[in-house]
C-alpha cells in the first residue's frame, strides 16, 4: 500500500490508521494536526481513520517563528 | 535565567509607579493583553534561551509556525510547546511562508486545528501573512485581503501582517481584520520604522472614529529605540522576534524591548513637545547676572 506522507512515498505492508501511524513516529496526538488528501482530520478520528492506498497525508506542528 | 528575574520585578515596580501601559489593557478581538510587545519563537539558539527570553520581554503573546513534522523513528523528545507556558502565553499561530491565499488559508486552518483542545487560549487567532517573494519578504496585498475575507467568514480573529500602505490598511479594517499589522521595514531587516509618516495617517485614519482599534508594528525592528519611537507614534504594539533573537545578548535585549515598549506608549500618551528649528531656553532670561 503506497502512501504520500509529508511529501514522500511510503509503503506500508499492513493496513494502518492515522493514530497508529503517529505512534510509529512517536508523535503525541495533540502536538499535531493531520490533513487527509487536503482536510483537516479532527483528532477524535485519528484512531478511526484508515490509511488506504494513494492516500495523501501532512502532519504538521508548531515550529519557532515570528 | 540569572539577571531577568529582578530585572522583570524592577521594570514592574517602575510600571506601577509611572501608572505604566500595563495598567491599560489592550483589547484585540476577544483577548484583552496587558503587554503591547508581541514576540517571536524563531531563531533561537537553544529553546532554553527562547523561553527566558520571553520572560524577560513581558510579552504574553508570542507567534509560531506551522511546518511539516520530521518524520523520525526516534523520538527526539523536545517540542518547542515544552518550553512555552499554556498558564502564561497565548499562541499566535503565523501562515509565514505562504504566497498566496489559498496556502494561507490552509495553514491557518492547520494551525487552529493544533491549538483546539491544546490547553492553550485563542484557537482561534491566526497572524495572516501572504508574502510576495521570497527575496523581499514583503506582503502581497492582493492575496492578503483574499485571504483575509475567507478567513473571517471562516470564525477567525485576524491579525493581519501588511505594507504601510494606508489605504491598503483601511481597506483590510474594513474586511473585518482584528488588528492590522504594517512593517515598519522587511522582516529580519532591522531598519526600524522607514515611513513614520504613513504609520501616523495609518493611525490617524483608522482610530479616528474607533479609537481602540488595534494597530501593531509587525518586522523591521532592530534595537530598542526602534520600538519606542514606533510606539510613541500612537500604535497599539509592537511583534518582532529577529532583534531579540539575533542579539548578542538575547535575554537583555528582551528586556530592552520591554522597556522601549513602556517608554514609548507612556511618551505617546504624555505628548511630545513641537519640534522647533531654533533654541528655546529653559533658564530664565530675567535676572542674569550679566543682564
Amino acid at each position: 500500500m503506497d502512501v504520500v506522507v509529508n511529501g514522500k512515498k511510503v509503503e506500508f505492508p499492513e493496513p494502518i490508521t492515522v493514530a497508529e501511524l503517529l505512534a510509529q513516529h512517536h508523535l503525541h496526538p495533540t502536538r499535531v494536526a493531520v490533513e487527509l488528501n487536503r482536510e483537516i482530520l479532527p483528532r477524535k478520528e485519528y484512531n478511526s481513520a484508515q490509511i488506504k492506498s494513494g492516500d495523501q497525508i501532512e502532519i504538521v506542528t508548531f515550529v519557532g517563528g515570528g | 535565567m540569572k539577571s531577568s528575574p529582578s530585572l522583570a520585578e524592577a521594570d514592574s515596580n517602575l510600571s506601577a509607579l509611572a501608572g505604566g501601559p500595563e495598567s491599560e489593557p489592550l483589547k484585540m478581538g476577544s483577548i484583552e493583553l496587558r503587554s503591547r510587545l508581541i514576540v517571536g519563537t524563531g531563531k533561537y539558539s537553544s529553546l532554553e534561551l527562547m523561553r527566558d527570553c520571553h520572560a524577560a520581554s513581558g510579552a504574553q503573546v508570542v507567534t509560531v509556525a506551522v511546518r511539516r513534522e520530521r518524520l523520525v523513528d526516534k523520538n527526539s523528545g523536545r517540542n518547542i510547546l515544552d518550553f512555552i507556558d499554556p498558564e502564561k502565553y497565548i499562541l499566535l499561530p503565523n501562515t509565514a511562508g505562504c504566497f498566496d491565499a489559498d496556502e494561507v488559508v490552509r495553514v491557518a486552518r492547520l494551525g487552529r486545528e493544533m491549538l483546539t483542545d491544546s490547553g492553550y487560549r485563542g484557537a482561534n487567532w491566526v497572524k495572516l501573512e501572504c508574502l510576495g517573494d521570497t527575496k523581499t519578504l514583503l506582503p502581497e496585498p492582493i492575496g492578503t485581503l483574499k485571504a483575509l475575507e475567507t478567513l473571517v467568514a471562516d470564525g477567525f480573529e485576524v491579525l493581519v501582517y501588511c505594507s504601510d500602505d494606508v489605504m491598503l490598511c483601511k481597506r483590510l479594517k474594513e474586511a473585518g481584520a482584528t488588528a492590522v499589522m504594517p512593517a515598519g521595514s522587511p522582516i529580519g531587516s532591522g531598519q526600524g520604522v522607514l515611513n513614520a509618516n504613513a504609520i501616523r495617517i495609518i493611525v490617524e485614519l483608522l482610530k479616528g472614529e474607533d479609537p481602540l482599534y488595534p494597530i501593531i508594528i509587525d518586522a523591521g525592528v532592530g534595537t530598542a529605540s526602534d520600538v519606542a519611537a514606533a510606539m510613541e507614534l500612537g500604535v497599539d504594539g509592537v511583534l518582532l522576534n529577529t532583534a531579540i533573537a539575533g542579539a548578542k545578548d538575547p535575554v537583555r535585549m528582551a528586556h530592552a524591548m520591554r522597556l522601549a515598549t513602556h517608554a514609548g506608549r507612556l511618551a505617546f500618551q504624555a505628548g511630545r513637545i513641537p519640534r522647533k528649528l531654533y533654541a528655546t531656553a529653559s533658564s530664565p532670561w530675567e535676572g542674569r547676572i550679566n543682564g
